[in-house]
């Protein structure tokens, strides 16, 4: 541990004003959710340019504060012990994002082996199956709900197969961009890393692309619980592929200004982290949404 | 040790502490962070102390007095939130800030900028949620605050919920995230900026009790936004998770809830563990008894509370199978939580003990808790849980963990270290009148409801049989008189910050131990530029 000296950055302004951002955007998100969703709601205040200007405030401080930090960083003021503490710290943010996931796979797992069964009346649903839905019958992807809506399912193998592909390539694209990194072959990296963001707005093109053949074919975020789990858990999975992408997109910028060298590539190596995380995502997606 | 207070000048002078209200708005410094932190969630325990009131007023008779049933739900739903994540966490959050860098040698938090950040989004946050309760009370067409419990059960929340749920929804993200960088910072804190020579196994208990909680709260607060998202998506985008005509289950909702619910009250409580074992061997003057075998149960604790989730649903229906694996592992978790009750009284045996005011919440909370565990160890048997569940036994049971447990530990804590922080001594005075009319108060309040809820009384309900007219008098009683003694506190801590009192030495009390008590009293704006010697 490099203990001589201790960096503690300077009182900043950010923390505050994101939280105001944050404010703005949760308040006029509630009542933009309402008035768009809800016939009835009287509005006391249109909720819609609020999100909005509290989104763009957010977004507009977070950039001031990473331009803060990468300062520093460029600036030699960051230790090899605040390095350790960014890393432990994105791993751990990772770990949490594997927790909201989780209650999303979580729930899915619960429909699919408790709740169809116990509605078709397997165990102790036998009679709110015969009194509620006595024509229901357990199957998934679960095509004909309980109350009549059906749907058809999404197969596995055409768009969703070769989107397995493309982010198995971008694994593969972004591990040579890294080794390139460390070994300062300024060419590969970059050739590579462009490749990564390339294949991550394809995905993201590919997925838009699905998510029209699915309400064209039947299958909505409101057509039951299949369609509920299935854009829920692909739609968190592309909001984080888009998140990943812009922020490989913004280390490639910082690799084309030069911010990183071998042992000073912290922000670079988040954001591999977190595209490889999205990646593991994605397999349990296509495994267990998709396929299985 | 005195590198603290020297090396500060020659190493730091293009630092100094920033002053006026930049030095609060702008922090990035732990002790004020925590300060602010302790401030904020007082001032929440007012707040939700006030409408406890409100539920005690309409309750001291049978019949309705004060409020319509409609706003009594509300208040009891608001108070259960307020307290749990506007009190409890983030005066366990600014305990973490004050004492984890003092007690491991570093010198501030290991992110401080974003410590700053988890604090700043907690006054927003509840801004939001106690505005829908003021336009609740007094808006124009007194729209409706949250109405379903602290719990927000689907169908509740969702098909019935009113139009304030979605800035509850929203509001939960905000503490959510909050509370992840909080969490994330105390974890990578205790593990990234130790002072060498600081290993895992000479931390104090506090930094491990609050390293594990830590990791609880990066475990299952995802899980608490996943569980809102959907309750949104059900809201107003036409998905069917918690509605079982689309082939979801309102069960679901509950499933997914308490697998963040029930961590969540180890998150509350062990930190206070890890309090109570600071101050006991300091006023018994021994080592703590069986340090790793706290650490051990500690982590046992926390490991298991992943899977006793659904000990709070017994009466909702589950196959056999799920209940008796719920029951027993809900039981073992006494196994580890008994060790550390005989190892607190353990340590006071045969010590020379002395009872100042820190050591008296301390032996209070040993008690108490162990009071409101062994009710929970009643709760857990399933088949007599199916008599005390909603009932007033369940009331009784998590507020003496919660209050005469997590509150009297905080309230522990905050007299052992008020010194530290202030660099007054708090009045012993004021002191001794805030605990004992606490302890008499707390006791008339929440001893009543066992058997209030033994009786067959349930919760949640804003008027009650005429048999159970007389213990709620009393326990009316003792919550006003619960809720007035906290005033005295206040009275303190303002005292404390304005340095009013006898001035504190480095170390105020004889047998503590630790390295925040080698710096002085009050602690200075940094501590530790160069790394402590831990012997």
């Amino acid at each position: 541990m490099a203990t001589d000296k201790y960096y503690v950055p300077e009182s900043s302004p950010w923390p505050l004003t994101a939280s105001i951002g944050l404010c703005m955007t949760a308040v006029g998100g509630a009542h933009f959710i309402q008035q768009s969703t809800m016939a009835d709601m009287a509005p006391s205040f249109s909720g819609k340019p609020l999100f909005f200007l509290g989104l763009a405030w957010l977004l507009v401080v977070l950039a001031l504060w990473w331009r803060d930090t990468i300062k520093e960083s460029v600036g030699g003021l960051h230790s090899n012990q605040l390095g350790g503490s960014y890393r432990q710290g994105m791993l751990w943010f990772i770990f949490s994002e594997v927790m909201f996931f989780a209650a999303f796979f979580g729930a899915m797992f619960y429909t699919r082996w408790l709740i169809i069964p116990w509605l078709s009346g397997e165990g102790s649903g036998a009679m709110t199956h015969e009194l509620l839905w006595p024509n229901f019958q357990a199957m998934w992807p679960l095509t004909e709900t309980p109350d009549g809506t059906t749907t058809t399912p999404m197969g596995a193998w055409g768009l969703p197969a070769i989107n397995t592909a493309i982010l198995l390539v971008s694994s593969v694209t972004l591990t040579i961009a890294h080794h390139a990194l460390l070994e300062g072959k300024r060419g590969t990296l970059i050739l590579f890393q462009a490749a990564t963001v390339v294949l991550g707005v394809i995905f993201l093109g590919l997925q838009a692309l699905e998510y029209v053949h699915a309400y064209d074919m039947g299958l909505t975020l409101d057509a039951g619980i299949y369609g509920s789990l299935f854009f829920l858990l692909t739609g968190f999975h592309g909001a984080h592929v888009t998140i990943g992408t812009i922020f490989l997109f913004i280390t490639l910028i910082r690799v084309l200004k030069g911010h990183f060298s071998e042992d000073n590539c912290f922000a670079w190596e988040a954001g591999a982290w977190y595209w490889h995380f999205v990646d593991v995502v994605w397999l349990f997606l296509f495994v267990t949404v998709y396929w299985l | 040790m005195s590198t603290a207070a020297a090396t500060h000048d020659d190493h730091h002078d293009h630092h100094h502490a920033p002053t006026g209200l930049k030095r609060w708005l702008f922090s990035t410094n732990h002790k004020d962070i925590g300060t602010l932190y302790l401030w904020f969630s007082f001032a929440m325990f007012l707040v939700g102390g006030f409408m406890a009131m409100v539920i005690r007023a309409e309750l001291l008779e049978p019949g309705m007095q004060f409020v319509d049933p409609e706003f009594f739900n509300q208040m009891t739903t608001v108070h259960g939130l307020v307290m749990v994540f506007g009190a409890v966490m983030p005066a366990t959050v600014g305990l973490a800030n004050w004492m984890i860098p003092l007690m491991i040698g570093a010198p501030d938090m290991a992110l401080p900028r974003m410590n700053n950040w988890s604090f700043w989004i907690l006054p927003f946050a509840f801004g939001i949620l106690i505005f829908a309760v003021l336009m609740s009370a007094f808006g124009a067409g007194n729209p409706s605050a949250p109405n379903f419990g602290w719990t927000f059960y689907a169908p509740l929340s969702t098909k019935y919920g009113p139009a304030s749920t979605d800035l509850f929804i929203l509001s939960v993200h905000m503490m959510g995230i909050s509370s992840i960088m909080g969490a994330i910072n105390v974890v990578v804190t205790v593990f990234n900026m130790r002072a060498p020579g600081m290993t895992l196994m000479k931390m104090p208990l506090f930094v491990w009790t609050w390293l594990i909680t830590a990791f609880l709260l990066i475990a299952v607060i995802p899980v608490l936004a996943g569980a809102v998202t959907m309750m949104l998506t059900d809201r107003h985008f036409g998905t069917s998770f918690f509605d079982a005509a689309g082939g979801g289950d309102p069960v679901l909702f509950q499933h997914v809830f308490w697998f963040f619910g029930h961590p969540e009250v180890y998150i509350m409580i062990l930190p206070s563990f890890g309090i109570v074992s600071a101050i006991i061997p300091a006023f018994a003057r021994k080592p703590l008894f069986g340090y790793a075998s706290m650490v051990y149960a500690t982590a046992s604790i926390a490991l298991l509370s992943f899977v006793v989730w659904a000990h709070h649903m017994f009466t909702v229906g589950m196959p056999l199978a799920g209940t008796l694996f719920f029951m027993y592992m809900t039981m073992l978790i006494s196994v580890p939580t008994g060790v550390k009750v005989f190892n607190w009284v353990a340590t006071m045996w045969r010590g020379s003990l002395t009872f100042e005011l820190p050591m008296k919440w301390a032996i209070a909370f040993v008690i108490l808790f162990t009071c409101g565990g062994l009710s929970g160890l009643m709760l857990a048997i399933t088949p007599v849980d199916f008599q005390y569940h909603d009932t007033y036994f369940v009331v009784a049971h998590f507020h003496y963990v919660l209050v005469t447990g997590a509150i009297f530990s905080i309230f522990a804590a905050a007299y052992y270290w008020l010194p530290k922080w202030s660099g007054v001594m708090p009045s012993k005075l004021l002191g001794e009148l805030h605990f004992w009319n606490s302890l008499i108060s707390a006791n008339l309040l929440f001893f009543p409801m066992h058997f209030v809820g033994l009786a067959g009384m349930p919760r949640r309900y804003a008027d009650y049989a005429l048999q159970f007219a007389d213990y709620n008098f009393w326990i009316s009683i003792g919550g006003f008189w619960f809720g007035l003694s906290q005033v005295i506190f206040l009275i303190v801590a303002i005292r404390c910050a304005m340095k009013k009192g006898e001035p504190a030495p480095a170390k105020p009390w004889e047998g503590a131990e630790g390295l925040e008590w080698e710096v002085p009293s009050p602690a200075p704006f940094h501590t530790f530029d160069t790394p402590p010697v831990i012997k």
